[in-house]
């Protein structure tokens, strides 16, 4: 993982994730007849023992949605819910008076895994328009636990190669922001270069 | 009130009674308790894969073959001696059940593959496990004793 690129690659990532994040929350947004507000895309290097800090701790409650995603620029998509977040999410999406939702049952698992398709798909979708690297979602999988734990499979792939793990964290904010999620795409480990050579700021 | 240290992912640390060593949020990861009840001194590990590639270790913490010497030789400093070591181990789950199970997916069983060799081979008795599973974990050593909680959202509580 190179670690030297220049202040114009980070801002091609952020700008692309803009966009990218732009077309999910649109997405979102439609799915749950609500008004979506999006925060602008961090594009960030965290050493790998911060990651959970950021999510509220390693032992806070959240729900992971993790997608592979296929490509010449392989990726990983993981979408993070804080546990409460999810279950209002859920009353949203069921049509229940909010925080009636007490638990994530298996039904409630589905709808919070088709959520992270959709935003991963509409995410992708604009990713693919700027690069053309063909980026094909995976059928997502789906973990409710502690924070550190969630992560900790996504940074261990990251980790075998550097001590610094990059992600594109976008946050959503719904209903007054009482609804909120992380958003990480988190490249494996040579397709930054070819996400940046596909937009024409690689390094040669 | 004992004092608590925390480990953070890919990182240990030392202490000795009456002090407690604690990690959190172990999904693939492991967490290696190792203690010598002679002088009670502990030494936990939060280790996140199982081989490192090459000699050139930034973060020798992170990994099974680097992290369990290190861990040793930092006990040694504070008077515990390797052949009255034993170890406990939790974590090692596998927290996401993809369509195809890839290497990498198995990240939480190779680690553990990794540190229960190591063990062996240092003929390091591993008197308590609580690994596997799709669910996170907690733990906390207490140098005090050598007992090892293992703390679960879903799957209750353990002391090893």
């Amino acid at each position: 993982m190179n670690l030297e690129w220049s202040d114009l690659h980070y801002d091609v990532l952020k700008e692309v994730g803009n966009i990218g994040a732009g077309n999910a929350a649109t997405a979102l947004a439609a799915l749950l007849n609500e008004q979506i507000k999006m925060q602008v895309p961090q594009v960030i290097w965290l050493p790998l023992g911060e990651v959970s800090n950021r999510l509220g701790g390693a032992e806070e409650a959240v729900v992971g949605v993790l997608l592979d995603v296929e490509s010449k620029a392989p990726c990983t998509i993981l979408v993070v819910f804080p546990l409460q977040r999810a279950l209002l999410l859920l009353d949203i999406l069921f049509n229940k008076p909010l925080g009636e939702s007490d638990c994530i049952d298996e039904m409630g698992a589905s709808a919070l895994q088709e959520v992270g398709n959709i935003l991963a798909g509409s995410y992708l979708t604009s990713l693919n328009s700027f690069t053309g690297l063909g980026f094909i979602p995976m059928v997502p999988a789906i973990a409710v636990d502690m924070a550190g734990a969630v992560l900790d499979y996504v940074l261990a792939e990251f980790g075998q190669v550097a001590d610094q793990v990059l992600l594109i964290e976008t946050e959503f904010l719904a209903l007054g922001e009482e609804i909120y999620s992380y958003f990480f795409l988190v490249p494996k480990s040579d397709a930054l270069e070819a996400i940046f050579a596909a937009l024409g700021v690689g390094h040669t | 009130m004992k004092e608590t240290q925390r480990v953070g992912m890919a990182d240990l640390a030392v202490a000795s009674a009456p002090e407690v060593l604690m990690t959190i949020g172990l999904g693939s990861c492991i967490g290696v308790a190792l203690y010598d009840s002679i002088v009670r001194v502990g030494g936990l590990a939060h280790v996140m894969l199982p081989k490192s590639n090459g000699p050139l270790v930034s973060n020798p913490a992170k990994f099974a073959d680097t992290a369990l010497p290190l861990l040793i030789r930092k006990m040694g400093d504070q008077g515990a001696q390797k052949q009255r070591l034993t170890a406990k181990l939790a974590g090692g789950a596998q927290m996401f059940k993809l369509e195809r199970a890839t290497d990498t997916m198995r990240i939480g069983a190779r680690n553990l593959e990794a540190i229960v060799e190591w063990l062996e081979k240092e003929r390091i008795p591993i008197v308590a496990q609580d690994t596997g599973g799709n669910w996170g974990r907690t733990v906390k050593l207490d140098t005090e004793n050598g007992d090892f909680l293992v703390r679960t959202i879903a799957h209750g509580e353990k002391r090893l």
